[in-house]
């Protein structure tokens, strides 16, 4: 049915929205090619799977991994620059690596690679299946980041955000708590990489371009960046667009941008970030469920 | 207790910090007086760690602390209340006041350092749940100073900590300052209110365009000539 493939696809980047929300969100990082991180996963897990004949399960943690690694000492490189080159640096890295994809015989080169659809319990995986496979990922991830939320980690990258000079006078280690932020982002879009490439069982490397870093972007920042719902709605609301309205397909990028603009002139925290008009709206009409919402 | 021998600190090309050496003793409350742009925050930033000493030595009850990165100066014992009342606006005020224990890692003695925090400022008790950015500027400075005493620190650094604040603020946070050195904490504080500081201070320094102008006890800055003619407005 077309309506669970259009649904797994959104769910994918409703996950990758998620992880970016995490560096660019909590840490304040213009992290600004994630999908980078979303093909590493992809070309792992699919090297492992269908060039090394390693078990799909076992191959979508061994992406996360290596993608967060890979994502830690990338992140701890940019370190090095300043804040305002970073967006600039991981533009970058989103560039050399969809080239390395592009040119590396074992990712399949200018051909692409084609992936075998994984098996569970002996069955093939379904397109229903692979949608109940991201749906619950995104449970775990929205679980996870309600934790980290309330964490001191959570504290600690708020903290950097909001000021980096006066966190580290209170003794937090601004570099490791990037990094760290960095290292799971990236994971988890490595994660929903190495789903991506099983659902879809074809990659090619411009399935991970910049242009597609600025859809996940977009999708953070028209939901509302920061909180756990706006990279959700966000992705939903970009994702469905295109299918409701076809010609918004050819003109993406022109929509996709044109949306960002006006969001940063009218609604910078997003349709549904704190305080936003809409979330106003809501905590007037039904009370103010959150302790921490914005008052005097 | 703290003392920092001819340093030198660029920014680029430019240099804003010449040759300064300055001392603080346990047990004082220093302050170092001078214009709008004449280097003193970044003077305290350098002691906290956030601006790099390019030449010349920090040394912290005896030990060379100069590339210490400010985390570790922390956890030395080195408090920092920056200016314009840095709070994290996005936390609350409790979460604020957490962050100021970050380095502790007795649960219960955060729990005890925190009450004593909302002891001293019942003011915070109240609001312990409401957004950092949306409390007031003399509240904001109250929790930007309180969040710095969680860790206990033994050297406080204060930057311009009138700045901005009504005049009954103002008078409130220097005879807070005052107490909390009676307390026992050694206090390190930069001021454009000259006039204000030099009554609590015991000594203090007074720098224009990165180099040290005068220097000696509060008494005699508040009759020095140079002191007098462009700082005390006589
Ligand atoms: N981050 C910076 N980059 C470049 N120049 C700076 C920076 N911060 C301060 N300055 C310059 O350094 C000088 C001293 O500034 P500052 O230490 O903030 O002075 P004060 O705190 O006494 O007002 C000023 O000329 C200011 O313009
Ligand atoms: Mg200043």
């Amino acid at each position: 049915m077309y309506a669970i493939v259009v649904a797994t696809n959104i769910g994918i980047f409703v996950l990758l929205a998620l992880s970016l929300n995490i560096i660019a969100g909590y840490a304040g990082q213009s992290s600004i090619g994630h999908a980078a991180f979303f093909g590493i996963g992809a070309y792992t897990s699919a090297v492992l799977t269908s060039t090394l004949g390693v078990n799909f399960w076992l191959s979508l943690p061994i992406a996360f991994v290596v993608t967060g690694l890979i994502g830690a000492l990338l992140g701890l490189a940019s370190m090095r620059v300043k804040e305002d080159f970073l967006a600039i640096t991981t533009i970058g890295i989103n560039f050399v690596v969809v080239a390395i994809f592009q040119y590396a015989p074992i990712f399949g080169a200018s051909l692409g690679m084609s992936v075998s659809k994984p098996s569970l319990f002996g069955v093939k995986m379904d397109n229903l299946m692979f949608l109940i496979l991201v749906g619950a990922l995104i449970a775990a991830m929205v679980i996870f980041m309600r934790i980290i939320e309330k964490s001191w980690f959570g504290l600690a990258l708020a903290s950097i955000r909001n000021d980096e000079a006066a966190a580290s006078s209170l003794g937090v280690n601004i570099v490791k708590f990037k990094v760290l932020a960095f290292a799971v982002g990236t994971a988890v879009a490595g994660l929903a990489g190495g789903v991506y490439a099983h659902y879809m069982t074809f990659i090619y490397s411009s399935d991970f371009a910049f242009l597609v870093s600025i859809s996940i972007l977009s999708m953070v920042v028209i939901g509302g960046i920061g909180t756990i719902r706006g990279p959700i709605v966000g992705a939903i609301i970009l994702g469905i667009a295109p299918e409701l309205f076809r010609f918004i397909s050819d003109y993406r990028m022109i929509v996709y941008g044109g949306l960002l603009v006006l969001m940063m002139l009218f609604q910078p925290q997003g349709i549904v970030g704190n305080g936003s008009f809409l979330v106003n709206k809501f905590e007037a009409l039904f009370g103010k469920g959150r302790k921490k919402s914005v008052v005097s | 207790m703290l003392k920092l021998q001819d340093a030198e600190i660029f920014y680029g090309q430019m240099e804003v910090i010449k040759k300064v050496s300055l001392e603080v003793k346990q047990g004082e409350l220093v302050s170092v007086i001078g214009a709008n742009g004449a280097g003193k925050s970044t003077l305290i930033k350098a002691m906290m760690g956030l601006v790099k000493i390019k030449h010349g030595k920090l040394f912290y009850e005896g030990e060379d602390i100069t590339d210490y990165p400010a985390w570790k100066r922390a956890e030395l014992g080195i408090g920092y209340v920056p200016e314009g009342r840095r709070i994290f606006g996005d936390l609350s005020v409790e979460e604020n006041l957490k962050m100021g224990a970050y380095k502790i890692k007795d649960k219960a003695q955060i729990k005890r350092n925190l009450e004593k925090a909302y002891d001293m400022f019942p003011k915070l008790s109240e609001r312990r749940n409401q957004l950092a950015r949306t409390m007031s500027g003399g509240e904001q400075q109250i929790l930007a100073i309180s969040r710095a005493l969680i860790l206990e620190p033994r050297l406080l650094l204060i930057d311009e900590v009138s700045m901005g604040l009504m005049p009954i603020m103002v008078n409130y946070c220097f005879s807070l300052i005052k107490e909390l050195n009676q307390q026992g904490i050694t206090v390190l504080v930069v001021e454009q209110n000259a006039n204000k500081v030099l009554k609590i201070a015991d000594r203090g320094y007074l720098i224009e365009t990165g180099q040290i102008m005068v220097e000696g006890t509060a008494e005699s800055l508040r009759q020095n000539d140079v002191v007098l003619k462009a700082y005390l407005g006589e």
